[in-house]
């Protein structure tokens, strides 16, 4: 699926990189850890975290991940954005609680990894 | 030999929102070296875990990255505390981070391990009240 699959599952608003919707996705994770988060491996992958530190954004840099989702209540704060949009990511926020979110997406065909 | 290239980096003690700065810088010139993505990621997760721990843990210290053809060499060194049992920090699961550092995101115990199977060589020297040196190697 494609970013902008995950973002109308979701029902999520784009806070940064609506130029990259086209890009795709092929697995997920989700985690307020980060070191859970850098013993995955999966490329082109997103990351669903309710963290809002720039610690984020690190890891999904390192990772070579494509995208964060912020869920329900958590903001990034500016800092955050810009660190993203440096990096060329695409920023989504919903509604939806961890769980739920997951679900969804894993209900729409995606899977984490090992 | 001589076409290594030597960064280093101080990784300052007290500022955990810039930490990671290091790994990042390193990785943009691993990918500007034109290194395989592969090896690059292994050398950013593998310098960001220990970048992380030297600010949590260990008050911060200096990364000498090595860049040669056939390796990446890491070297990490702290003046923190040390790490009294080395085996037990290194199980999956084991930290002694406090609640304030896992509301940051980090104390699920999962660095080390995480630096040792993202590298081909990884090498822990410590001293209780002196200090941790990790060296570690990525074959490229
Ligand atoms: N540089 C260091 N100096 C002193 N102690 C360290 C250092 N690095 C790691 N440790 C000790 O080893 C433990 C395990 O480290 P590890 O990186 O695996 O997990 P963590 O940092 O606690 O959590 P995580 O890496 O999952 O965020 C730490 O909790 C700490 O007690
Ligand atoms: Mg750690």
């Amino acid at each position: 699926m494609t970013l902008k699959d995950v973002q109308m599952v979701l029902d999520a608003r784009v806070l940064v990189g609506e130029e990259h919707l086209d890009r795709e996705v092929r697995g997920a994770c989700g985690s307020d850890m980060m070191s859970d988060v850098l013993a995955f491996s999966h490329d082109h992958a997103i990351l669903l975290t309710g963290l809002t530190n720039p610690q984020v954004i690190r890891t999904v840099e390192m990772m070579d991940m494509v995208c964060v989702i912020f869920i329900r209540g958590k903001k990034p704060d500016a800092t955050i954005l810009q660190m993203a949009r440096e990096r060329g990511l695409t920023v989504l926020e919903t509604d939806h609680r961890m769980f739920n979110a997951c679900g969804m997406l894993y209900d729409a065909g995606l899977r984490g990894g090992h | 030999m001589d076409d290594k290239i030597v960064f280093t980096y101080d990784v300052p003690a007290d500022d955990f929102s810039r930490a990671g700065e290091a790994s990042s810088d390193v990785k943009s010139k691993l990918k500007q070296l034109g290194t395989p993505p592969d090896a690059v990621r292994k050398v950013a997760i593998a310098m960001y875990e220990g970048e992380i721990n030297m600010v949590i843990h260990a008050n911060g210290g200096t990364i000498t990255v090595e860049i040669s053809p056939r390796q990446v060499r890491m070297v990490l060194r702290d003046r923190g505390p040390g790490i009294p049992d080395v085996d037990l920090a290194m199980q999956e699961g084991y930290s002694t981070a406090p609640d304030e550092i896992r509301n940051l995101g980090f104390g699920a115990g999962m660095g080390l391990p995480n630096m040792k199977k993202y590298t081909d060589e990884m090498h822990i020297e410590t001293e209780l009240g002196v200090g941790t040196t990790i060296t570690m190697t990525v074959n490229l």
